[in-house]
């Protein structure tokens, strides 16, 4: 179970201080799947980075199983176990999809124990194993790739961030079913995702909404959802969307 | 054969993956001398009369077999030129397996210079590798000025891969080739500098025939007070086509010098180079330490990567 207390984080831009996120009090509970949603803008991706400590919060405190980690690093966060699918994923030359599978599972797993986690988001196993991470790959591609490197690690707390953004259509289609899968099978472990899409938001347990870097709802689903659809902010995104933030993006 | 001490097999294990006696032809040779020669029904090794070094004679149509012709110093102070001209007949298709392997543990400067020549007949296939390894914690530098010159008749085709990773004071490597009709060359290069170490890596690759292709590549790392100069010339007379590309990454004060250049000489030569210089991305790193490696380690494992 992650709990934020009272996190704040400010940044100093041409010599005035901003406030990304302001007092932030939220419980992700465990086996549960959490959608975080709200305007662009509005600290959702800032919030993930201060989960996996990328970024340092201002105030407050961040607890892990009842373990205070606001002070911890990336790494130390990480081999606690939360683990971070970036909204663009990272390009490497020379390192390979099955070493990189191999650095997230942290062990020299077989060729064929590395492939199943490629064929679990989708991708034919055989054909990436050996591909360099590298500007080769599409942006589809290289987002399953991202998100196997965080099933590899079986982390009681995964991150996604805007795991749609950056992708083709088709791809976002098995994409749901990927997430859908690990909340159908999530096992001591709790899952973040960062969202606009409603589809996603349609597999959540719960959303939350954040706006101007504080929560503006939070709740179950069923309780949340219907109050998102149809808002003055969900039209106005939905005319300027493009085709992955198109008909089901709620921002 | 003459009996190689611990040191002496380590070097070659580095600089030729050999943990034994390779098949196929070979030489070796060890602090100036040769330590094991054997020819074999299509490649003969003979010393040359009137300087130091070899002649490889590959017939033409030779398929598939190898020549590994390491050489390793484990004498501080010891100096040499040597020269080895490899004459590869029509239709052949061979690896050439050469490196350098130095262990200096005295004060005095160890130096080898190995000029390679390729006489390159048509149709033929080579495929040549060359590493350099340098250890030893005595004073005294460890030098490695390679030469080599490339002609390649047409059709014929030469694929270069040039490693040099650790422990080489100084070098200077300097590569030329000259292509006929339909030649392709292809040039692999890694390298890495750490300490005070300095390497400077020059081509110039003349594309004389209708068709010829050359992709010269270097990935290379510049650590600590480290210098490198990559200076890559592609020369274009003739329909041809050319690429030329240095990707390197500086740490700490490392410092690289890339001067690509270009000279197109017919209307149909097309030439592009490529150049990028930076230090490791900070995402790549911050990528790596979510999947719970250290920054060390994953900065280990980016340049791992980048010089595969």
């Amino acid at each position: 179970m992650l709990e934020l207390k009272q996190i704040s984080f400010d940044v100093t831009a041409d010599g005035r201080e901003k406030e990304i996120i302001r007092n932030i009090d939220l419980v992700i509970p465990d086996n549960k799947l959490v959608v975080v949603t709200g305007p662009n803008g509005g600290g959702k991706s800032t919030l993930a980075k201060l989960i996996a400590g990328i970024e340092t919060p201002t105030g407050g405190q961040i607890l892990l199983d009842g373990e205070d980690i606001t002070a911890l690093g990336v790494t130390e966060r990480a081999k606690r176990g939360i683990g971070f699918a970036f909204q663009q994923p990272v390009r490497f030359k020379g390192i390979r999809v099955l070493d990189l599978i191999r650095i997230a599972a942290g062990r020299r797993l077989s060729v064929a124990d590395a492939c199943r986690y490629l064929s679990a988001v989708g991708l034919c196993a055989r054909e990436y194993i050996d591909r360099e991470v590298n500007a080769s790959l599409s942006g589809g591609e290289l987002k399953r790739i991202e998100i196997a490197t965080v099933i590899a690690r079986k982390c009681v707390l995964s991150v996604f961030d805007e795991p749609e953004a950056g992708i083709d259509l088709w791809s976002f289609q098995n994409l749901i079913e990927v997430f859908r899968h690990m909340r159908e099978t999530i096992q001591d472990g709790s899952i973040l995702i960062i969202s606009h899409q409603e589809r996603i938001l349609n597999i959540a347990d719960e959303i939350i909404v954040i706006r101007d870097g504080e929560i503006v709802a939070k709740g179950e689903k069923d309780a949340v959802l219907p109050s998102l659809i149809g808002t003055p902010e969900a039209v106005r995104r939905c005319e300027g969307g493009t085709i992955v933030e198109g008909e089901d993006a709620l921002w | 054969m003459v009996k190689l001490d611990e040191i002496q097999k380590r070097l070659l294990m580095e600089v030729a993956d050999l943990h034994e006696v390779p098949e196929g032809a070979y030489n070796i040779r060890s602090n100036s001398a040769s330590a094991g020669r054997r020819s074999t029904a299509h490649i003969e090794i003979v010393s040359k009369t009137d300087v130091s070094g070899l002649e490889i004679h590959i017939a033409p149509g030779t398929k598939n077999e190898s020549v590994h012709i390491p050489v390793v110093m484990t004498q501080s102070g010891l100096r040499e030129v040597v020269y080895n001209d490899f004459f590869i007949g029509e239709d052949a298709d061979v690896v050439i397996v050469a490196g350098c392997g130095i262990d200096n543990c005295g004060t005095q400067d160890s130096e080898h210079d190995g000029i390679h020549r390729f006489y390159v007949g048509k149709n033929a296939k080579v495929k040549y590798v060359e590493k350099h390894y340098g250890s030893g914690d005595g004073t005294g530098k460890r030098i490695l000025n390679p030469g080599t010159e490339v002609y390649q008749e047409e059709g014929s085709s030469v694929e270069m891969e040039m490693v040099q990773i650790k422990g080489v004071d100084d070098t200077e490597r300097t590569t030329t080739a000259s292509l006929a009709a339909n030649a392709k060359l292809v040039v692999r290069e890694r390298l890495m500098t750490h300490g005070k170490q300095r390497a400077i890596s020059t081509y110039v690759v003349t594309l004389d025939g209708e068709g010829a292709s050359a992709d010269v590549v270097s990935r290379s790392v510049a650590r600590d007070d480290s210098f490198q100069k990559f200076d890559a010339k592609i020369v274009g007379n003739a329909a041809c086509s050319g690429h030329t590309e240095c990707d390197s990454i500086i740490m700490d004060n490392g410092r690289i010098l890339a001067v690509p250049g270009l000279e197109a000489n017919d209307v149909d030569a097309a030439l592009v180079h490529e150049a990028a210089i930076g230090k490791i991305a900070g995402d790549q790193i911050i990528k790596l330490m979510t999947l719970g490696l250290t920054e060390a380690e994953a900065e280990e494992q980016i340049i791992n990567g980048f010089l595969r």
